[in-house]
């Protein structure tokens, strides 16, 4: 049995079988929860199957949030993709944008999401996965089974820091999607377990201390384009790692730093809508437009 | 903690903490009313809740659950004509309960006979609930295991029935934690029983036919 404690673990137990990170946590995780290999991945699989109409779902034009503050980004993104022929970022890197605005805001409007790992940052895992199966051409399988070297990132991340906002700041949600999602990546591209590793080691750092301050409280402003953010990190993260960079510090080292400048924010930074954007004059405008004058 | 717990729950946006745990608090009272359809729902929301809750959609989602649906049903977005439809009348009513979570949701029932439910809980986060009066009773559960509760005559002996019966006819079954709560000596009390697993069939109905063993209610884990 595996014990998520730490990323090197997961390496330890991929080079001792010479298999994949996902193999391992796959033939593990069935193990754990008393099923066979094929309950769990069929799990996963309709898992992924939700992500890819979450993004079918986002692009409608007419998508509003239910507070109407946000609304129609993922749209309005792949409309400008085609227009311009993939804008400054190329084709592939806008329709992703274009992906991960679409889920968040399907979550924002109601619809149905995965938490991957949350829901304020439930568009990152597709905004890459969703990419590398329609555009890439890649086999689903494979994208299904990346998902498991993702979720056990998640789980090392979550017992040695943290995933929820109030508790670590938006670097706990998006920052932890992003590390997760670049690992998942570089499987898929044919890296090596320890690139997958360095790779969300990367991705964390790039976020580290990225604090949630949602306006209104309400998992749209600045969540919905954070989602993009997190896509775009996870991709370079990944490439770095592909190209052999490596991360200085290692991915538990930076884990764990990540669950300490968690715990050093101060509560107006973590989810309360009390400081950063939030609090802004036009941060605290747009919360009475949707909730009305402040009580006092 | 498993691969599921980090990618999901597969729910209806927008927040994990404010729509989906709303909607498993309202499937609690659901259970609570035990299959009688409701005419009149009054919520009073606490903390968090009272400030934000149009804006999750945590009104929808607390009226999905009561009526049934689940934290993946689409039906949460029109939860409130759906509920209109029924000819259901619901109030939600922002309020201060002293010393509750901050995401703290009454939910008062009146069924289409009389019936009538009190459930306080609160949404403690990525989905997560914890149940904190029933009726008044103080309680203390998550939903995340089956639990049973027992209403019943505060009179000696009777936790010894319930898990005698437990023990001798349906020998597979695991108490994973036991409350009991008794406002007043004598009167009504409420047992708390989580199990592992489902019961087993016929054993709530045999609780029920227990002495002094005013109902059994089974909240399935959500």
């Amino acid at each position: 049995m595996l014990l998520y404690q730490t990323i090197e673990e997961l390496l330890a137990a991929a080079a001792a079988q010479n298999k994949k990170i996902s193999e391992i946590v796959l033939a593990d995780q069935a193990a754990q929860m008393e099923k066979t290999e094929q309950e769990v991945y069929a799990q996963m699989e309709q898992s992924f199957d939700v992500m890819c109409d979450s993004v079918l779902q986002g692009q409608d034009p007419n998508q509003r949030s239910t507070s109407g503050l946000t609304g129609g980004e993922g749209f309005k993104m792949k409309s400008y993709s085609e227009r311009t022929q993939g804008g400054l970022s190329g084709v592939f890197m806008t329709r992703a944008m274009s992906r991960a605005l679409a889920v968040s805001g399907c979550n924002a409007a109601m619809g149905k999401i995965v938490a991957t790992p949350t829901a304020g940052s439930c568009g990152i895992l597709p905004g890459c996965l969703v990419s590398l199966y329609e555009d890439k051409k890649m086999e689903k399988k494979d994208i299904v089974m990346s998902i498991f070297t993702a979720a056990a990132f998640g789980i090392v991340i979550a017992q040695r820091a943290c995933l929820a906002g109030a508790q670590g700041g938006c670097q706990a949600e998006c920052g932890s999607a992003a590390g997760m999602a670049a690992a998942a990546l570089v499987e898929l591209q044919g890296g090596t377990p320890q690139q997958a590793a360095d790779a969300c080691a990367i991705a964390i750092a790039n976020q580290l201390g990225l604090v949630c301050d949602p306006v209104a409280g309400l998992v749209e402003i600045p969540c919905i384009k954070r989602n993009v953010s997190g896509v775009m990190i996870a991709f370079s993260s990944a490439d770095m790692a592909l190209a052999g960079i490596r991360s200085e510090i290692p991915v538990d080292e930076c884990i764990d730093s990540m669950g300490e400048v968690g715990s050093a924010l101060p509560a107006s930074l973590r989810e309360t809508a009390l400081g950063g954007l939030a609090s802004t004059p036009t941060g605290m405008k747009l919360k009475e437009q949707v909730f009305g004058p402040a009580p006092r | 903690m498993n691969v599921f717990d980090i990618i999901g729950p597969i729910m209806i946006g927008p927040s994990s903490s404010h729509t989906a745990g709303a909607v498993a608090l309202g499937r609690v009272a659901n259970k609570v009313m035990n299959q009688v359809a409701p005419v009149q729902v009054r919520i009073e929301l606490s903390g968090s809740f009272a400030h934000t809750y149009k804006g999750h959609g945590t009104d929808r989602a607390l009226m999905a659950g009561i009526m049934g649906y689940k934290s993946y049903s689409e039906e949460i977005r029109d939860a409130l004509t759906i509920a209109k439809q029924r000819g259901i009348n619901y109030e939600f009513v922002p309020t201060d309960i002293p010393g509750a979570h901050p995401n703290t949701a009454r939910i008062h029932i009146k069924g289409e006979n009389g019936e009538e439910c009190t459930v306080e809980g609160a949404s403690i986060g990525g989905g997560n609930i914890r149940v904190d009066y029933i009726n008044g009773m103080r309680v203390d559960f998550t939903g995340e295991h089956n639990t049973i509760l027992v209403l019943h005559r505060d009179k000696p002996g009777l936790i010894a029935a319930v898990t005698n019966l437990m023990k001798e006819k349906y020998k597979e079954v695991n108490i994973g934690n036991f409350r009991l709560s008794r406002p007043v000596k004598g009167g009504e009390a409420m047992m708390t029983i989580e199990i592992d697993g489902l019961p087993p069939q016929g054993m709530i109905d045999d609780m029920r036919g227990i002495e002094n063993v005013m109902n059994v209610l089974l909240i399935r884990a959500v």
